[in-house]
């Protein structure tokens, strides 16, 4: 599953890192605690989280994620759109709550085989 | 007061350093946050250090990184690197920490409101910073500072420098 396939299938608005688009998911991480992402996310991970402030783009380039899914609308902060792209680490905006984001980033993941039907 | 865990061999002995270096904390503030575990994963992924190790050693400073920007003036990541070790000192000028036992303890934290609104105080830092290390020391001198000591062990995958 590529990043690029779960941006199209659900959506999501790209404000950042839009060179990592072609990464793969290998898992995605829920969180908005940095310590317990840091500890138990792991590399390719998806983080979906409603953190906007730029030190979510460190903990998503140091656990080497795939990208950050920011849920319910989110915007990030100018200096967290910044730094994203300095890093090229792709951050994603979407409407959705975060039940609803995580349900349907699980279906592909999980899946593999793409968006859930009712999208 | 020291808490120790996992001393074994030579940790402590003087093998020769094979590299070192010191890197700047600014208190107070999460500008900068992140910069030097950025900095000090890209220079071990240089040296060609497996990955889990670069994961851990990126965790400990990371989090020793945050602890100073949330409760010292000021501070310092030392970094140090042999064939067989990374060892990772987080040194800072600052309130020092009253109960080591008690910071210790998952879930306990002094962050303010404004800390944790920003997902930072929940208070697994320390807890982290133990378990990802195979050599842990904290000792503290309230009102002057806290000095962490953190070792990693290199696997053999480590082709050297
Ligand atoms: N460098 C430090 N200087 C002073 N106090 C510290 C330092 N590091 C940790 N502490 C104290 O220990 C507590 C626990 O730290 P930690 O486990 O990192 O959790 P958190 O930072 O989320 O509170 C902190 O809330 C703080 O009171
Ligand atoms: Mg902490």
């Amino acid at each position: 599953m590529h990043l690029e396939d779960i941006v199209k299938a659900l959506n999501l608005r790209v404000v950042s890192g839009e060179e990592g688009l072609a990464a793969e998911v290998l898992g995605g991480y829920v969180g908005d605690l940095l310590s317990d992402v840091m500890a138990n996310s792991k590399e390719g991970d998806l983080w979906i989280t409603r953190q906007t402030h730029q030190n979510i783009v460190a903990v998503a380039s140091l656990k080497d994620h795939a990208g950050i899914i920011l849920i319910q609308g989110c915007n990030p902060a100018a200096d967290t759109m910044d730094k994203a792209r300095k890093e090229g680490v792709p951050i994603m905006v979407t409407d959705m709550p975060g039940f609803e984001a995580i349900g349907k980033v699980y279906n592909m993941i999980a899946t593999k085989k793409g968006p859930d039907p009712s999208t | 007061m020291a808490a120790w865990k996992g001393l074994t061999t030579n940790v402590l002995s003087h093998e020769p350093a094979i590299y070192e270096n010191s890197f700047p904390v600014e208190g107070g503030t999460y500008e900068n946050a992140g910069h030097v575990s950025s900095q000090i994963k890209a220079l071990l992924k240089g040296m060609k250090i497996s990955k889990e190790v670069v994961r851990r050693a990126a965790l400990v400073t990371y989090e020793s990184e945050i602890n100073i920007c949330s409760y010292a003036r000021s501070g310092k990541i030392v970094l140090q690197v042999t064939p067989e070790h990374v060892t990772i000192e987080a040194i800072d000028e600052g309130q020092g920490i009253v109960d080591i036992e008690l910071a210790m303890q998952e879930g306990y934290s002094t962050a303010t409101d404004r800390i944790r609104e920003m997902g930072f105080g929940a208070g697994m830092g320390l807890c982290n910073i133990k378990n990802f290390s195979d050599f842990f020391r904290i000792t503290s001198e309230i009102g002057k500072g806290t000095h962490l000591k953190m070792v990693i062990r290199i696997d053999k995958d480590f082709d050297g420098i």
